[in-house]
């Protein structure tokens, strides 16, 4: 077979592994792909580089393809979501001021209640809370706005929210220019290591089934290149239901460790792989089942309703129409392409394109192809049901 | 909007610094500033309020000035975005030479563009340069593994510099792989055993 080479661009983070996987385990060699990983150095010139074209797809936060649908940020280009990459993964952390304040007023650092958490940095705050996130568009800020407003400490008079590229976040909260952050691992345990900060909850706690990062491309080549596009979907899900099996973290750690890819040490890549967080300096652990999720429960699906969501909370907070953002952002997340890609494989496709968020307390059986799809739970904190007006 | 065009080149290397800026004032009279400490950078730029920021792709703290793109109303300037619209083949050209370049939406083109094209030209001269220095280190760095291997295969099968060459060579070639990786291969392996 003839090998394609596509440049496909990515940042340092645990979630490039379905990526950097399916390169290195041959998932891309048996679609008749090699592909090109290239490391950015932020995630605007990732965006930009796929945009003009020097990148065919990239690792891209879930929200910048929706937030170029909607004309913020960006330059213009449609981006397309043609798969989700993983659900998950984030943590919020806080510095050691903040980590002796909580211990002292009582915190138990549980790692898993949103709500007692945000409500003792609250009471723990005298004045107003500077939080890091990777990039204004992106998972971590949607999470850490709607955590913090629903329970009243609102941006931007209460909260300010900073821009720390990720690999930054641990020196940003130690020269005092943050007090806390919500990052995808392993920068949140770096911090730790680096004795800067403790970790306070995992992302998931605040949307137990939150699309992480998407497998982005311009809308364009996805419908100009698409036996192309099929390809690289379906090579990233094998790559991805290798992963969800335990017996490949060992070999997942140990290739991102690698110093042109993640250049971190492997033990730190194993904390998000396996969910034992190594939360502060003492080395108390915290297990998260599913601290990251990059397969099980269709989670490489991109539900509509996901984009719709996302676009609804970049559009509320900019002041455009709720219902046409809505619509456009859920344009953006491609399931027709999925579908088309998955369809002739043993891939399991749920029957809807779209579904209510947050009203999974537990597993529970779908309606799907094969009839065998498990959803997991996918509740919101604060209890939220989200109807998508997208089907 | 006329007057002095003010822009802001985000550079932590003075020598680099100094030549862009260089490369600017031959465009025109323009107050220019240059930003070597990215702490607070998208602070520092909304206080100075330029017409058009200048940074390298390659350095992370690009992603500090992606907020200034939400900053809404006339006031909150700059409305921050990835040079003009209107100027794709522009956008593009800045891309490959490993510039971002933020504009301030309204700026009229015909302003943008020299000071852009010369900013592309100069950072086209840094790439080259990076992409030279980045290939001779790895040269290199790819010698010293191909002598540790060549000494382990001198001191395993007792044969001379050239002989223990040779060897690599064929194994190489009958894997269909570069020499440097056989080599590293070898010492990653003879570092396990010993």
């Amino acid at each position: 077979m003839r090998v394609t080479s596509l440049n496909v661009g990515f940042m340092p983070l645990v979630d490039a592994a379905p990526l950097i996987m399916a390169q290195e385990m041959g998932f891309a060699g048996d679609e008749g792909l090699s592909l090109d990983l290239e490391r950015a150095p932020s995630w605007s010139a990732l965006r930009d580089m796929l945009s003009f074209g020097q990148l065919d797809a990239a690792h891209m936060l879930s929200p910048v393809p929706v937030a170029a649908a909607l004309r913020l940020g960006g330059n213009g280009v449609a981006l397309a979501a043609v798969s989700v990459l993983s659900v998950n993964g984030n943590v919020i952390g806080v510095n050691q001021e903040l980590t002796e304040r909580l211990k002292s007023e009582g915190h138990d650092f549980a790692f898993s209640d949103a709500h007692a958490a945000g409500q003792a940095l609250i009471k723990a705050m005298d004045r107003e809370l500077r939080l890091g996130v990777p990039f204004p568009f992106s998972m971590h800020a949607e999470l850490v706005l709607y955590w913090l407003s629903a329970l009243g400490l609102t941006a931007p008079d209460k909260v300010k929210i900073r821009t720390v590229p990720p690999p930054l976040m641990a020196g940003a909260l130690k020269n005092g220019e943050i007090d806390a952050f919500c990052v995808g691992e392993p920068w949140g345990s770096r911090a730790v290591e680096l004795g800067v900060g403790s970790l306070l909850l995992p992302g998931k706690a605040i949307w137990a089934f939150a699309p992480e990062k998407v497998l982005a491309t311009r809308q364009n080549w996805a419908n100009d290149h698409e036996d192309l596009c099929h390809r690289l979907i379906r090579a990233v899900w094998r790559a991805s239901h290798w992963l969800a099996d335990p017996v490949s973290r060992t070999l997942t750690a140990e290739v991102l460790a690698r110093p042109h890819y993640l250049d971190v040490p492997a033990e730190l890549i194993d904390r998000a792989l396996t969910g034992q967080m190594v939360i502060g300096g003492t080395g108390e652990i915290r297990e998260v089942p599913r601290f990251v999720e990059f397969h099980a429960g269709a989670a490489n699906f991109p539900w509509r309703s996901q984009a719709e969501w996302i676009g609804r909370q970049l559009a509320s907070r900019n002041g455009f129409d709720l219902d046409v953002a809505g619509q456009i952002a859920s344009t953006v997340f491609r399931s027709d392409l999925y579908r088309a890609a998955l369809g002739p494989t043993a891939a399991d496709l749920p029957g809807a394109s779209s579904k209510v968020e947050g009203s999974l307390s537990h597993d529970s059986a779908v309606a799907s192809a094969r009839g065998q799809l498990i959803l997991p739970p996918d509740a919101f904190f604060d209890g939220l049901i989200f109807e998508p007006i997208a089907h | 909007m006329q007057g002095k065009l003010s822009i802001i080149v985000v550079e932590s290397d003075r020598d680099r610094a100094l030549r862009i800026v260089d490369s600017l004032r031959e465009t025109g009279d323009s107050d220019i500033h240059i930003i070597s400490d990215p702490t607070g950078l998208a602070r520092q730029i909304k206080m100075r309020d330029p017409d058009i920021v200048l940074i390298d792709v390659a350095n992370p703290s690009r992603d500090m000035l992606e907020e200034l793109a939400l900053a809404s109303g006339p006031r909150d300037r700059p409305v921050a975005m990835f040079v003009d619209r209107s100027e794709v083949g522009l956008s593009t050209a800045a891309v490959e030479a490993g510039l971002s370049a933020y504009v301030v939406d309204g700026l009229q083109p015909q302003r943008i563009k020299p000071v852009l094209e010369a900013a592309i030209a100069r950072f086209r001269m840094f790439q080259r340069m990076r992409k030279e220095l980045a290939e001779t280190k790895r040269a290199l760095e790819e010698r010293k593994v191909i002598d540790r291997a060549k000494g382990l295969i001198m001191k395993a099968r007792n044969v001379s510099e050239d002989e223990a060459y040779a060897i690599l060579r064929k194994a190489a070639m009958d894997q269909g792989k570069r020499v440097a990786d056989v080599a590293e291969a070898l010492v990653t392996a003879a570092a396990l055993l010993s």
